[in-house]
This record gives C-alpha cells, structure tokens and sequence, in this order.
C-alpha cells in the first residue's frame, strides 16, 4: 500500500524527499500519520453522535435530526458550532486550573490510546511491542480528568459523580485486563499487530471464539469504562443530573463529550482488534470468491471492516442505551467484582488448560 | 476526633427527577440516604381560595390543572360534589361517558407515569412509547372538549356535551405525504367511538411491548424489587390511597367498594400487589391499564346502543338549547342567569370521592346558599404519599429515592395544589 501512495507522487517530490535528513523524514511522516489519525477520529466521533441519534430515534418512534443539512447529516457541525460560542462558566467556588485542565486531562488519554492501534496492515502510527500495555494505561488515565473535573467542581453532584466514576473504573479495570490476559495468552504477544495477525486465517481464528466469555466480560467491562448506559451512573441524569460535568459548558463540555465518545469508538475498535480479527476480512479464506470477479474484493482485508465492526459496536452502544434502565451504583460494583473478576479468572485457567493440552488455537503450538 | 456528619444535599426543586418543582433536603452517608425531607409549596396556587371566590361552574377548569395528568377524574369528584349537594339526577349515558372518561384518563395517567418512571430509572425508550400513546387519548380528550389537556368537560348534571360524530383529520402539508396521511388519518374515519374503539384494539399490545423492555428485565427488577417496601398496615396508617395501597396488598378501590355511576354495571378486576415494593407497584398499575382498557370497551358498547342525553333536564343548573332559548322566554331568563350569577347551592356540605389515578380523591365543599362555595377541601392522594417519603428512602441509596419519587407518581399540581 505505500508503494501505491509513492506512485501518486511525482517524481521531483520524490527526489526532493531524499535530500531531507532520516530524522526530519521521520517526524514529518508521524505528525502526518497522527494529522489522519486526529482527524478522522474527530469526525468519527462527529458523526456517531448523529448516527447514535438516528439508530436511538428509530427504536423509540421518532424521526431524529433532520433539519439541518440533508437528512439532517450537517447536524453535528451545528452542535460543534453551538458549544464552540457558548461560554465556559467557571463557577466562582471552584478550583479554577483544575476545573479548566480536567477536560484535557480526559480528551488525551482518549486520543493518545490510538497511537498503537494498527489500522490495516501497514498504517500504525506508534509499532511498539508494549502496546497492549499502552491502551491499558491510557484507558485507565483517562479517569483521572473525570475525578478531577467532579472535585474542581466543588458540587455535591459534582462529587458524587467523580467517586462513582473512580469506584467504577478500577473495579471494571481489573476485570478488562484479566480479559486481555486471555487476549494475550492466545495471542502470544503484547504488540497489538501481532494479536491481529496471529487471528489471520478466516472466522474460525478469530479469538472471539476460544474467549467468548472473556470476549463478552471485555465489551460489558468496556461499556462501563466509558461510562455509557446502562453504567452511566457517573452522569446518572435523574440521579445527580450530570455528575461529574455537572458546572461545564461551552467548549469545556465539549471536550468531555468529545473524549466520551473517541472512548467509544476506541473500545469498539478495541473490541473488534482483541476478538474480531481486527481489520481482517470475514471472508478470508473463502477461496472460491476469488474467482468470482465482482466479489473478489470480499476476501481482502483493510480498513473498511476494521470499520464495519467498529460501526458495528458503536450501534450496540447505543442499542444498549435505548434498551436497559440504569443500574444502581452498588450492583454495578456487584457486578464487576463478583461476576465479572470470578468469569475472567477461571476462563484464563481454562485457557491454561486448553494450551497445555493444545487444543483450540493452540493446536500445534508445541507448547 | 472530628464529629462526623452527614452529607447534606439539596435534591430539586431543579432537577430533572423531581417531577414538576420538588425538593428534597436529603441527608446521606456516602451514597445511603439517611433522611428525606420534602419541601413542599412551591406551585401552590390557592385553588381552594380562588374556588370560594368564583361562581361552582368556574372553578370546574381550576380542577383540571390540579392533578395535570389526570384532568378529568379531578373534575368529577368536583362535579360529583356539587351534584350531592344540588340533589341533581345525572342521565346514564353521561355516567357513561363520564365513566369512559375516567378511564381514558386512567390511562392518560398510568402511561404518563410508566414513561417517567422509566426515564428516571434510566430505560429512556418507555418514555417515548407511551407518549405515542397518549396522543391518541389526547386526541380523544381534543375531540369531545376542544382541548387536550384542560378539558372541562363534566358539569354537574352531566357532560358539557355529546360524543362527536367525526375526528378531526390530519392536513396535508409539505412536511407530510399522502400516504402517511392516509394512515395517520385511517383511525380517524369514522366517530369518535370509532376512534377510542380501534385504540381499545391496539392498546393490549402496546402493554404487552412495555412490558418485554421492563417485567422481566433483571436490571429492572433490581432497581425495583424491595425498594420503598411498605407493610399493609403501615400504608392504610399512612393515609395511602389507588396503587401505592393496591401494591402492598390492600384490596381497596373506591369504584368496587362504594361504586358510583356505573361503576357497579361494568366488568373489571382490582389488581393486588403482594411485597408492597416498587416492583409490585409496578405490577399493579400495568395491569389497571388493561382492566382500564377493559372498562372503555364495555361503555363503547353500551353506549354505541343507547342514545339519550348527556345532561339533566333541569335548567336551574344547566343551560338550556340554543333552539329554545329563541322563543322561549324562560329559557332565556335561564341561560342569562347562570352564565351572569350561575346557580345557589342549599346549604350544606357534601364530600364526593372518586378512584383518581393516584389514589382518592375528593372534594369537601360546604355551601352557605350562595352561588359559591363556602369552603372547598381538596384530598389528594399524592400529599399522604409524599409525606411517607422518608419513611420509604430511608437506608435506601441516591438512586433510589428517584425510583420512590417514579413510584409514588408523584404530580406537584395535586400535592401543593
């Protein structure tokens, strides 16, 4: 693929491009990769609150925007606009830096986790070995902005926001890493290209099916990290109203909303990445389609069905939102510890057992 | 050592929980409630006041804007209040339309609390799919009375007038095409009998739809099962009344134990709960809008059969027809007395409670002669329920006490009246 971006180019460019130092080369191409990366999350996240708002309209008999723009589609520009002239309140009792640095402290997290998340074959901004480790730390670091955000306040809600949030992240944590374990078990690496490739090889290597209770623990685990419905008791809205970003506003809140969902749309392309063969096609291996000329495209892998299972996840948030009444705070904790730490622990064990005996994907490993 | 208090926090009256304008002083330990205290006042708007002020007629319109949900049930313990007093007989197809009515608003009621209830525990979708069908009772509501929420409709001595024989059709506008035109406006051929006929239909299913996101749901049932228990003897001592008594197993209902209109004539079950939990509650009131569905299907019937009038004959206290009053003196004389001083009531006092809904609700009026009440108590059902707030959060968490204010169904406009 990027002998085929080298072909668009011309020639003089080329030659041009060999004068500049290794060094310069490299940093020119990396903030490009993360210019693409930056960009295309942003108008992912754009977009998924309109489609979050269309998919939710049609389950709850209702037609969703549809006015500005055709078939509404420039909405989410409008609302981007809305909250850009809108003015930050800062309230008068709050701790101010903070108030105005947790936002941030929320939003990067959320786009630095996908620096070592491959894309295709090809396209990683960051191909580093600890990359499993990497997401488990900014997926976790994100919550600090939330905390913070819920003390700087100086709301009762505000607050009561922020310790559910706390409570809630490092109990779903545990259980989210206890299924990457398995996740790296089977995978036998911790770089996030090697568990995409070591799933290669059609639907039957996917590692959805030899971890499906982990499989089903991460995307549960994932939906409370981000705290969306029905775990989202960190914003609960007839419970503390918006919890955490209770005082924000303007372009403040923007942000918040902004990690929220580049939060989504990483555990869903997470998802898609650990379970789902990450950008690999469902047809692999179906070598007959390759004989059949206008279908032949079906077995290539790529972006476009890292996509397609990331839309697909994306739908089952909102499908989950439109669906289930909100938990209560303590059953979430329930849940967490004394379902879903139990669930990860024994499937690793089985795990264990399965590779000890190679049997699964580990058939033929020799150990 | 510090002295250790609890957290004290302000719950409405801005708060997307609180129903209209409540407040709640809450004082907590962490997230368990330790306290609840309900301050209450803030819509009052002394309809018991304005009512000695205004001729009987004109406060019937101060009776929908009391419980705003269920307009016309407040209207008739009014009107059945003043019909004690006036001695008046009330014809039996405006006890069925009144009775018909009632349950309409019954449903009116029941939906409008099951999608808030939803939305405060968080299963947003409910809320939509009832108001989907509470604009068809809107409908209903527009049809007979010109408006669809404040209706006053009941007078005493009957109904304002009879049901129509059309329903109103959707217009063509660009915002709408001919075919979903022609469906919306489909339901709306024939009278509107026909109308409430065909919702009578659909309306089973609708219930069988709420209840696949919600009965069995385990998420639903833990928000709801053994939250706000109430013993039986605790809620008849509390003053508990409708759905909130049913649930804990009272098998109290005004229309079976002191049936009025035609109550006694019709079909219907009075469903029980068992644990007198959230959960039972829940139960209880789902399927009074079945048995309420019930109850509309057998006053279509009879009223499809039976025309007649729809208010008494006796123009000291109802207006008399257009076509007599142009030739025929009295009438007049009539029409021009009651709509400049209205009607005296003898003296007397009189107390009619109707099955509002939300519980009893009932009417105390005492008249001194004149053409106004003397004084007029309102009972609502939601001021005991809210007063036992405390009583039913206690030891429970934050979220809870959302779930107690969706279950006590509460509606400011009843309780500070």
């Amino acid at each position: 693929m990027p002998e085929l971006i080298a072909g668009l180019v011309p020639q003089f460019a080329l030659n041009f491009w060999g004068t500049v130092p290794p060094l310069a080369q490299y940093l020119v191409t990396t903030v490009f990769k993360i210019l693409i990366l930056t960009i295309g999350v942003i108008l992912c996240v754009a977009f998924s609150t309109y489609f979050e708002r269309k998919v939710i309209g049609s389950m709850q008999a209702r037609i969703g925007p549809n006015r500005v723009g055709p078939r509404g589609l420039l909405q989410p520009f409008a609302d981007v606009i809305k909250l850009l002239i809108k003015e930050v309140i800062v309230p008068s009792q709050s701790s101010k830096f903070i108030f105005v640095i947790a936002p941030l402290l929320s939003l990067t997290p959320a786009l630095a986790a996908w620096a070592v998340i491959p894309m295709n074959d090809w396209f990683v901004i960051a191909d580093i070995n600890a990359g499993l480790l990497y997401v488990l730390a900014l997926t976790s670091v994100g919550v600090y902005g939330v905390i913070l955000a819920g003390w700087a306040t100086n709301s009762k809600y505000a607050l009561l926001g922020a310790m559910r949030s706390a409570a809630q992240i490092v109990a779903y944590e545990i259980a989210m890493g206890f299924a990457l374990v398995g996740v790296l078990m089977a995978g036998g690496s911790l770089n996030i290209g090697d568990i995409v490739n070591a799933q290669s090889g059609g639907v039957s290597h996917w590692f959805i099916l030899p971890l499906f209770p982990l499989f089903v623990v991460y995307w549960i685990a994932g939906v409370a990290e981000t705290n969306r419905a029905p775990f989202d008791v960190a914003e609960g809205e007839s419970e503390i109203v918006a919890g955490f970003h209770v005082e924000y506003s303007g372009v403040a809140f923007a942000l918040f909303f902004l990690a929220e969902y580049a939060n989504m749309i990483l555990i869903s392309t997470l998802t898609a990445v650990f379970f789902l063969g990450g950008w690999a096609s469902p047809f692999e291996g179906w070598t007959f389609l390759n004989n059949i000329s206008w279908l032949a495209w079906l077995t290539a892998g790529g972006l476009p069905w890292l996509f397609v299972k990331m839309c697909f996840f994306m739908y089952t948030f909102f499908w989950l939102r439109a669906t289930f009444p909100r938990y209560r705070y303590d059953q979430i904790m329930r849940l967490g510890w004394k379902v879903f730490i139990p669930v990860t622990i024994v499937w690793i064990g089985v795990e264990g057992a399965m590779a000890w005996f190679q049997v699964g994907p580990w058939a033929g490993m020799g150990g | 050592m510090a002295e250790i208090q609890s957290y004290t926090m302000n719950f409405g009256p801005q708060h997307p929980a609180a129903h209209g304008v409540l407040r709640l002083v809450l004082e907590i330990e962490g997230e368990v409630i330790q306290k609840a205290d309900p301050h209450v006042g803030l819509l009052h708007r002394a309809t018991e006041k304005l009512a000695e002020t205004k001729p009987f007629n004109q406060s019937i319109g101060y009776m929908d804007r009391l419980d705003y949900v269920s307009m016309m049930c407040n209207e008739h313990a009014y009107v059945m209040a003043i019909e004690k007093l006036l001695g008046v007989e009330v014809p039996e197809r405006a006890q069925y339309i009144r009775v018909m009515f009632d349950e309409i608003t019954r449903i009116l009621n029941h939906l409008m609390w099951l999608g808030a209830h939803g939305l405060d525990i968080g299963a947003m979708t409910m809320f939509l799919y009832c108001f989907r069908e509470r604009e068809d009772l809107m409908d209903c509501y527009e049809a007979v009375s010109g408006t669809r929420m404040h209706a006053t409709y009941y007078r005493p001595g009957g109904v304002y007038r009879d049901l129509p024989d059309s329903m109103p059709k959707y217009q063509e506008s660009k915002f709408r095409s001919k075919k979903e035109l022609d469906r919306w406006n489909s339901i709306r051929e024939g009278s509107l009998l026909d109308f409430i006929e065909a919702f009578t239909e659909r309306f089973p299913g609708c219930v069988d739809e709420y209840e696949t996101l919600l009965t069995d749901n385990r998420i639903w049932k833990q928000r709801t099962v053994n939250i706000g228990v109430v013993t039986p003897d605790r809620a008849m001592q509390l003053g508990f009344s409708g759905p909130m008594l049913r649930g804990s197993g009272v098998e109290w209902d005004l229309r079976k134990k002191q049936p009025y209109e035609v109550y006694d004539k019709v079909d219907f079950d009075i469903p029980v709960g068992v644990n007198g939990d959230c959960y039972d509650r829940y139960l209880v009131r789902i399927e009074e809008l079945r048995q309420s569905n019930r109850i509309i299907k057998q006053c279509i019937n009879w009223l499809r059969d039976n025309p007649g009038p729809v208010i008494a004959d006796d123009h000291k206290v109802t207006p008399p027809k257009r076509i007599e009053m142009k030739d025929d003196m009295e009438s007049l004389i009539h029409h021009f007395k009651l709509f400049t001083e209205g009607y005296c009531v003898p003296e007397g006092e009189a107390y009619a409670a109707v099955e509002h809904p939300k519980g009893e609700f009932g009417i105390y009026i005492i008249s001194d002669g004149a053409n106004k009440p003397y004084r007029v108590k309102i009972r609502a059902p939601g001021f005991a329920h809210l007063s036992a707030m405390s009583e039913m959060v206690e030891g429970h968490m934050l979220a809870d006490v959302v779930a107690v204010i969706g279950t006590q169904d509460i509606v400011f406009g009843e309780v500070d009246r």
